[in-house]
């Protein structure tokens, strides 16, 4: 009687493989990668999709995520994407690079290829520390915050201003669609899944270089527990990189 | 089969297209830049990919990119930019997809300058990157010779899954001769069986060079090395020429190679019997046919445009018996025959020079 009258209201992405995860509790990459997952599987595009993993704690986005995946070196992820995507245009093809990935070591790879409006999606998780190598300062990282290599606060002084990336780029002729979200909670979690889904929509359509920034929870780097992490992102990151629309080109506003 | 006038680099490009070269990505650096220029026009008349990257860090990590995605891909540069790339060599090298990288060497370290040199051989022919690997490495001494070794550089790449280096210097690359163009391949192919074409009714495929288990990341070496093996008893390459009478041999590539050859005919012309022994495969070196050679010549002569990098190789090669004395130009310096010829003067007909090592300090 019971089983007859239950309906399916939350399931695992198809793409999104049925594996124990190995971030850390609170981590907001795993909903990152559910986000993605659904969002190919709801676009039908897995057969034709080719992920490029970066360095970070990400690396293994591939042993979750069940498309082609290559795996770049350490910023260098939009390069290979250039690489592939020109070689195989017809391919929905995206980089998942953290905030040291991007913003540090591949500063000069991902502005080019914005520059370039090189049809691809980024997903970029910016959690204002390099997580993998357990918690140094990122150029992410906010003013004041203490990490394992600002241990007495990020000092702009000597260390410089955290670089607002989704700002920056948009100020490019380059990019069809650039913004930034968050995963604090389930309504900002909605927002950045429509996000997703409308950069892989600009790419399907030809449209050019998309980028969905993402302010997303180091909880074990920034000795938080997750909770207050997400507090965190609401009350110390949102303030100093706002969330919005960066930049979407008429085109895809279009796609709405 | 027509003769046509062709530069260097502009050959080695069209080589490269009729080879198969599907996706070129490079960064502008003398002596190199033409092969660059030639392609920005080329490729896109074909349809092919053509970008020109932001750094030669960018343009081996496209290279990388195209290569996973299963196209027939390359770049070029010159001794600067090929340091750029190591990283992206070693990662390729670790992750087994193919690819040709043309490299114009030139005068160095540091910024050096535009002539022509030699001094990239040890990170070439040692790998370059970090990691235990090696790129398969030609080096032709003419233009001919190029357009033939660049035009079936990307079977070699997809056979052995690794790298393939053109190596060469400015002076090849910038001069003009005849040459004979092979045909037209056509482009496109079955699926390898690694390539990344989106998992259509099959499992999915992952391209990384990771391998976080050192158990797993020996096994990967083993297999890398085993390959390297395989190279090694099937590639090498090596031209000889007036060895059978010779009591004097000298060794050099590349360009290199050229003038020792005119300092050779002067000599023999004084009666001085003089051999050629010009390695084609810098890695893998011809060690087995120069230990043969070095039984029945045992005084070699070294001449590179270098301080004396393949000079370590001959040596492995002939062991302590032989004399093996040396003669090189650095610094975008090239030899002039006179001066090889006064170096094999000083060798023959008696050895007086035990070993000498000769850079022209200036
Ligand atoms: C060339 C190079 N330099 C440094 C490293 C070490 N490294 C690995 S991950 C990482 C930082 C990653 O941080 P981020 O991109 O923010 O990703 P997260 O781990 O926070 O998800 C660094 C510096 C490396 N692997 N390669
Ligand atoms: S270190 Fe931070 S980014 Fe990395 S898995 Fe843990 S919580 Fe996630």
């Amino acid at each position: 009687m019971l089983a007859e009258t239950m309906t399916v209201v939350y399931e695992r992405p198809e793409t999104l493989l049925p594996v124990v995860s190995h971030y850390c509790p609170g981590c907001s990459h795993g909903i990152i990668h559910r986000l993605v997952a659904e969002v190919i599987d709801e676009l039908g595009v897995r057969e034709q999709t080719i992920g490029v993993a970066s360095v970070g704690c990400s690396v293994f986005s591939y042993n979750y995520l069940d498309y082609d995946f290559a795996q770049a070196p350490h910023g260098r992820a939009p390069a290979m994407a250039t690489g592939i995507k020109r070689y195989r245009p017809n391919h929905v093809v995206f980089t998942y690079q953290g905030d040291g990935d991007l913003a540090s070591i591949g500063a000069a790879e991902i502005i080019h290829a914005a520059a370039r409006g090189e049809n691809i999606t980024v997903i970029f998780v910016n959690n204002a520390v390099f997580g993998m190598t357990g918690g140094q300062m990122a150029p992410t990282t906010l003013p004041h915050m203490k990490t394992t290599s600002s241990p007495q606060g990020r000092d702009v002084a000597t260390m410089g201003f955290p670089i607002r990336v989704s700002e920056m780029l948009a100020t490019l002729d380059g990019p069809a669609y650039i913004v930034r979200r968050a995963v604090s909670d389930p309504a900002t979690i909605n927002r950045t899944k429509k996000a997703i889904r409308t950069a892989f929509q600009a790419q399907l359509h030809g449209l050019g270089f998309s980028m969905v920034e993402i302010l997303a929870a180091c909880p074990i780097n920034w000795d938080m527990q997750p909770e207050d992490a997400l507090q965190h992102i609401k009350n110390a990151m949102i303030p100093y990189y706002p969330l919005g629309d960066y930049k979407v080109i008429d085109a895809v506003k279009a796609l709405a | 089969m027509n003769r046509e006038l062709w530069e260097g680099n502009q050959a080695i490009a069209e080589a490269a297209v009729r080879g198969g070269l599907e996706a070129y990505f490079g960064y502008p650096i003398t002596p190199q830049t033409e092969l660059l220029e030639y392609l920005s026009k080329r490729m896109p008349e074909l349809g092919r990919a053509f970008v020109q990257a932001e750094s030669e860090l960018a343009a081996i990590n496209m290279v990388y990119g195209a290569a996973t995605a299963g196209a027939r891909t390359m770049t070029s540069s010159s001794s600067p930019g090929v340091s750029l790339m190591q990283e992206g060599l070693s990662y390729i090298a670790g992750s087994e997809v193919p690819c040709v990288i043309v490299d114009m060497m030139r005068g160095g370290p540091g910024l050096g300058n535009i002539s022509p040199g030699q001094a990239d051989y040890n990170q070439l022919v040692r790998g370059g990157g970090h990691g235990d690997y090696h790129s398969l490495v030609l080096a032709p001494s003419t233009i001919q010779e190029a357009v033939t070794l660049t035009y079936n550089a990307f079977d070699l790449a997809e056979k052995y899954r690794g790298i393939v280096v053109i190596a060469a210097d400015g002076n090849i690359g910038q001069m003009m001769e005849p040459v004979v163009m092979p045909p037209m391949r056509q482009i496109g192919h079955a699926d390898r069986g690694w390539e990344l074409s989106g998992a259509a009714g099959r499992p999915r495929r992952i391209i990384s060079s990771i391998g976080l288990d050192p158990e797993v990341m020996e096994r990967i070496n083993a297999r890398l090395q085993a390959r390297y093996r395989e190279i090694e008893a099937n590639e090498v390459r090596f031209a000889e020429r007036q060895t059978e009478d010779a009591d004097l041999l000298v060794v050099a590539f590349g360009s290199a190679a050229r003038i020792a050859q005119t300092a050779i005919r002067e000599a023999r012309a004084r009666g001085i019997r003089v051999g050629l022994f010009r390695p084609i495969t810098l890695w893998p070196f011809p060690y087995q046919r120069l230990a043969e050679l070095a039984q029945r010549i045992p005084r070699l002569l070294v001449v590179e445009m270098n301080a004396g990098q393949m000079l370590n190789d001959v040596r492995l090669a002939v062991g302590p018996q032989a004399v093996v004395s040396f003669y090189g130009r650095t610094g975008g310096q090239v030899p002039m025959p006179e001066e090889i010829l006064a170096q094999i003067g000083g060798m023959a007909p008696t050895p007086s020079t035990n070993g000498a090592r000769a850079i022209a300090l200036l």
